[in-house]
């Protein structure tokens, strides 16, 4: 059948020159179709709904064609219209409805609104470009070509035991003069930096929101230097199902979408997953007093948790709460991720606030919440890595019980909290760093270590560096009298407050980034470092630089040469990670030998071996992962000893005995500068004492017996 | 928008000018399909084009598929400097052999 020969391929109405026909229900949003596009939108409270058509960029509409009732079934109205320019239309509804904000009514016919299935927003196309701020319709929905050809590429599946993560901000990675790419602060950019990614060694981006946001959003000077403040990181959706315009090249031609395929098929194809951060706990429409968008002019009820007078439950922090169980907005969040999973190949998601997304419309916390439990056993989403921020900005705290229906992984915030203390110097932290080192068991005995993304730093709070150079936030520069960010940060300023000529401390600032990263990756679970972390990145002590266009955010790729030892390091930390399966275990260890080769698949030690001392006055430990046992006792590996001393003076740890046939040979020592401070794979040096090791003063060592 | 299509040295040649936008888009593919049926070397001179939409750019590819499918090849002469820039964040130039001269798309054609 040819499409000519379908009924529906001809227009039955029109309206002041405009063809048009019924529409088809679904799917929700704009659809390509023969010889037209059909458009589908619902409201379960709106009386009435008007189509709004303009030509892309115009300040007025060329058409607006009220749905005639006979169009809509049940609460969704469609229409085909035909004959429309793809490219150059811009499209949008009206909503007729009852203004009663205390039954939780807010329709407002006057205002266009953008549709929330729209998979291309115009209005911030290109990143900081001047808006209309006059404009009748500022976010404005578009079409997107999907058919793009990803020939043989495939989400990657790679074990979740085996990634780790490498948290990035698109325009922050490439936007600074030192990234030398053509299109600075771009998708098209991380591609050119692939080369990078893979010296560095990670396989997984979790790019920070992606989904179209208004970077003028709140926008104000900043009181210490007068330069504009902005929504940088973008945890404020305007539309769920469009990339960020603004954070592609050709974004003010259209073609964000075909940009961003473009960057994960290469990334897949160089071994690297994508993950999104996404941010369904709240819209940018704000509370009462924001700016009518979409959701809260189409059908307010529906997306937003009411409290009994209409007014919006702050649960994200952000002034209104997405209302993420209720049945219509399930299934768009569901829609969304499928989306996502199937139309751009990406590999996984982290859910800000997540337990906002577990939550009833009256903010109740649910034991078996819908929406989390259909995303665990959604089809298209069955690969997908699933990342819980457990926690929400109304109370709720779920690290360790968040519901997991056998899927969710979570952001392991106590694995956070213990690395950061116990790397200050804090005493009598042995037993839980050993928790948190072997996967958490206590905290996910049923799940598996790969439930825990363990991770020391987040671009929420402190970098890495600025985590052993301050240890107060300075966000002066927010223009919030440093009311902004965190207060318990677990930093330690190494004894000056901010940089210093002092060697001695900027030796031991180093070791201190040394001894962070060797625990990340010598963790059981998957590790996930911030950008720039790898190269002693600094937001001179900003631990809150959602508002920061400029140096405080923007990787400076001078780095890797004045830092070049702690690129390095990070770089053979993080191969000899990929190298050793016996870190990467599938499932918790079981502290004994079950494959008969002598020695339990794991041990504990300290300055005696087999013995720890775990006394609230003690500071070091060292562990022993039996290669025999590695993933299951399937593949073989070597033995691998790590000792951590965060005590401050050096301490002797006598090492367990090796096999007759095997030795011991350095991996890393902290202590040590560059470039003895780490070897690659195949060169590491033959201890000369094997039986005793000297770990120096808040110093990790790695050794592999073979 | 102007498309025309011709052949030298058995290799078909197609050339566009103007603006490939989505009003001349259906044009431009209308002409070149019927040009490149069956053929395996094929040469699209973009020198006179002066912007290539989503909807032009997605005619190139299905130029591509077409001729690939014959195990066939198709070099683009003449693409400036703005439009390979898009075409390569986009993915788009990835499948295609680029050129500066005609001489030099015949040789690249000749050569495979």
């Amino acid at each position: 059948m040819t499409e000519s020969n379908r009924i529906d391929y001809y227009p039955t109405h029109e309206h002041e020159g405009i063809k048009f026909r019924r529409g088809h229900s679904l799917p929700f949003g704009a659809t390509m179709v023969a010889n037209g596009v059909n458009f589908s939108i619902f409201s379960s409270a709106a009386t009435a709904c008007t189509l709004v058509l303009f030509e892309r960029g115009a300040d007025q509409p060329f058409a607006e064609i009220p749905f005639p009732d006979e169009f809509r079934i049940g609460n969704v109205y469609s229409m085909t219209v035909f004959e429309l320019d793809y490219e150059r239309l811009e499209y949008g509804y009206r909503m007729d409805g009852p203004f009663d904000p205390g039954q939780g009514y807010r329709f407002d016919k006057s205002v266009i609104l953008s549709d929330p299935y729209a998979k291309v927003i115009g209005g911030r196309d290109t990143w900081l470009a001047k808006p209309n701020w006059d404009n009748v319709y500022p976010y404005r929905s578009r079409l997107a070509f999907e058919d793009f050809d990803w020939e043989n590429d495939h989400p990657l599946e790679t074990p979740a035991e085996d990634l780790i993560v490498y948290e990035m901000h698109v325009r922050g990675f490439t936007q600074h003069p030192s990234s030398g790419v053509k299109n600075p602060g771009t998708f098209s950019a991380i591609r050119a930096k692939i080369p990078y990614l893979k010296e560095l060694g990670i396989n997984c981006i979790e790019l920070l929101p992606i989904y179209e946001f208004d970077e003028w959003e709140n926008s104000r000077p900043s009181p210490t230097t007068g330069e504009v403040l902005v929504n940088f990181w973008g945890y404020s959706t305007v539309n769920f199902f469009s990339p960020k315009a603004g954070y592609a090249a050709t974004g003010k031609f259209g073609m964000q979408v075909d940009e961003l395929k473009t960057l994960i098929k290469e990334l897949h194809k160089n071994g690297i997953e994508v993950m999104l951060d996404v941010v369904f706990n709240h819209t940018a429409e704000g509370d009462q007093r924001g700016h009518t968008i979409s959701f809260r002019g189409i059908d307010n009820k529906t997306y937003y948790m009411l409290t009994p007078e209409g007014y919006y439950f702050n649960f994200s922090g952000t002034g209104n709460t997405l209302n993420c169980n209720n049945p219509v907005v399930r299934n768009m969040v569901l829609d969304c991720l499928r989306y996502w999973a199937a139309d751009y190949h990406i590999d996984g998601f982290r859910f800000d606030l997540a337990s906002i997304l577990g939550r009833s419309a009256d903010g109740t916390p649910l034991s078996n919440p819908p929406l989390l439990e259909s995303l665990a056993y959604d089809p298209i989403l069955a690969k997908c890595k699933l990342v819980a921020e457990a926690w929400d900005a109304g109370g709720l705290y779920q690290v360790g019980s968040f519901p997991a229906y056998g899927r969710w992984a979570e952001w392991n915030g106590k694995y956070r909290d213990t690395m950061r203390k116990f790397l200050k110097g804090d005493p009598g932290l042995v037993s839980e760093m050993i928790q948190r080192l072997i996967g958490s068991p206590d905290m996910y005995s049923q799940r598996g270590p790969t439930a825990s993304i363990n991770f020391i730093t987040c671009h929420d709070g402190f970098t890495l560096y600025d985590m052993f150079a301050y240890n107060n936030k300075h966000n002066e520069a927010n223009g919030e009298n440093n009311n902004d960010g965190a207060n318990d940060n677990n930093s330690w300023n190494c004894g000056w407050e901010g940089e210093t000529d002092d060697p001695d401390i900027n030796f031991l600032r180093h070791k201190q980034l040394k001894n962070a990263l060797t625990l990340l990756m010598v963790s059981q679970g998957v590790p996930m470092i911030l950008m720039g972390d790898e190269v002693g990145r600094t937001q001179k002590g900003n631990n809150n630089t959602y508002c920061q266009d400029n140096e405080l955010n923007w990787l400076d790729w001078s780095a890797k040469e004045t830092n070049a030892d702690i690129f390095n390091f990070a770089r053979r930390i993080i191969r000899f990670r990929h190298d050793h399966p016996v870190l990467r275990s599938p499932v918790h260890f079981r502290y004994w030998d079950y494959v008969g080769s002598g020695y339990p698949d794991i041990s504990f030690h300290g300055t005696k071996a087999w013995s720890v001392d775990q006394s609230a006055s003690s500071r070091a430990f060292a562990f022993l992962l039996d290669g025999d046992h590695a993933k299951e006792g399937i593949v073989k590996d070597v033995m691998v000893y790590v000792a951590v001393n965060m005590y401050w003076e050096g301490l002797h740890f006598e090492l367990p005995g090796l096999p007759a046939e095997k030795k011991w040979y350095l991996v890393s020592n902290t202590d040590v500068p560059a470039p003895n401070d780490s070897f690659d794979g195949g060169k590491e040096p033959l201890l000369e004492n094997q039986h005793e090791f000297l770990v120096g003063a808040r110093s990790t060592v790695v050794l592999i017996g073979k | 928008m102007n498309v025309t299509s011709s052949t030298v040295d058995s290799i078909i040649v197609i050339e566009a000018s103007g603006s490939i936008d989505s009003k001349t888009a259906p044009e431009f593919e209308r002409t070149a399909m019927a040009a490149v049926q069956g053929q395996k070397e094929v040469i699209i001179d973009l020198t006179n084009v002066e912007f290539l939409s989503s909807a032009g750019l997605r005619v190139l590819l299905m130029i591509y598929r077409q001729v690939k499918a014959k195990s066939g090849k198709v070099v683009l002469v003449g693409t400036s400097e703005e439009i390979q820039d898009i075409m390569a964040n986009t993915g788009f130039l990835s499948f295609f052999s680029t050129a500066d001269t005609m001489q030099e798309g015949i040789d690249i054609l000749k050569a495979a």
